[in-house]
């Protein structure tokens, strides 16, 4: 149950604001909800999600429970130079998921 | 030996004590009180003794949500974003929630505009802050009151 969609533009001019929707499919279990038995369900969450553009980090969450399930991330990033943007997701019990995007800048 | 009715009587006694518990989305004041406390530690830990001053953040939320579990979340704040005079962080925090951090988010001018859009859990009827911290180290927040009709993680709110 990894996977994640990115929605952003292929191609752009340089130095123009591109719009990134991201968006991971996970549970995000809070770790505050109970079985129908009193257990508590353990914390399950995707604690960070990391954008970063040819290497260098752009933008970066810090995710905690309260954060809904499948969690969508929409931000804004700079189009600098042709590459690739990379998107990872880190979360509680070995979660990681990468993605990346090309982008062509004129 | 347990003749059935005795178990009956037993057994609905059980149900009747678990159903006995109160009811309601309402958190206790007792945990209202330490939800409080916890929500000014965050806010400590994140601003330390800066003065945190209205304006220049919009946080955008829906005031009445019929569903806790996914409301809408928007933060945009005001800024040039250039590498002089930037948003460094911007930090969400609830009231009533079980734990006080929603999102934490670090940019900086390779970010174009400050903001980001997410949908997040809402527990009970409450005030939700954003802060935004830019480069010179000043702190800018803005709050926004949501009504709850169905709240997430309820099981929580009962205890």
């Amino acid at each position: 149950m990894a996977r994640a969609i990115v929605s952003m533009p292929a191609q752009a001019r340089r130095g123009e604001v591109i719009g990134i929707k991201t968006l991971a499919a996970h549970p995000m279990e809070t770790g505050f909800r109970r079985t129908q038995f009193g257990e508590l369900i353990p914390r399950d969450i995707i604690r960070r999600f990391v954008c970063t553009y040819n290497g260098v980090e752009v933008f970066r969450v810090d995710l905690h429970p309260a954060v809904a399930a499948n969690p969508l991330i929409a931000f804004t990033t700079v189009a600098t130079e042709s590459g690739t943007i990379v998107f990872q997701w880190v979360g509680d019990n070995g979660f990681a998921v990468t993605e990346t995007a090309p982008i062509r800048v004129e | 030996m347990t003749t059935r009715r005795e178990f009956l009587v037993l057994a609905c006694g059980a149900a009747s004590l678990t159903a006995a518990t109160p009811v309601g989305a309402q958190i206790d004041p007792n945990q209202a009180a330490l939800r409080k406390a916890a929500l000014q530690e965050a806010l400590r830990k994140v601003t330390g003794d800066a003065q945190v001053r209205r304006g220049k953040v919009k946080l955008d939320l829906p005031p009445l949500v019929d569903n806790g579990n996914a409301v809408p979340l928007a933060v945009t704040v005001e800024s040039p974003m250039t590498s002089a005079d930037h948003v460094k962080a911007i930090h969400v925090f609830t009231e009533k929630n079980p734990l006080p951090d929603v999102v934490s988010v670090y940019l900086g001018p390779r970010a174009g505009r400050a903001g980001i859009s997410t949908r997040i859990r809402i527990a009970d009827t409450q005030t939700v802050t954003a802060i935004a911290q830019l480069s010179d180290g000043s702190f800018w927040s803005d709050s926004a009151d949501v009504v709850v009709t169905l709240s997430a993680c309820l099981e929580e709110g009962l205890i």
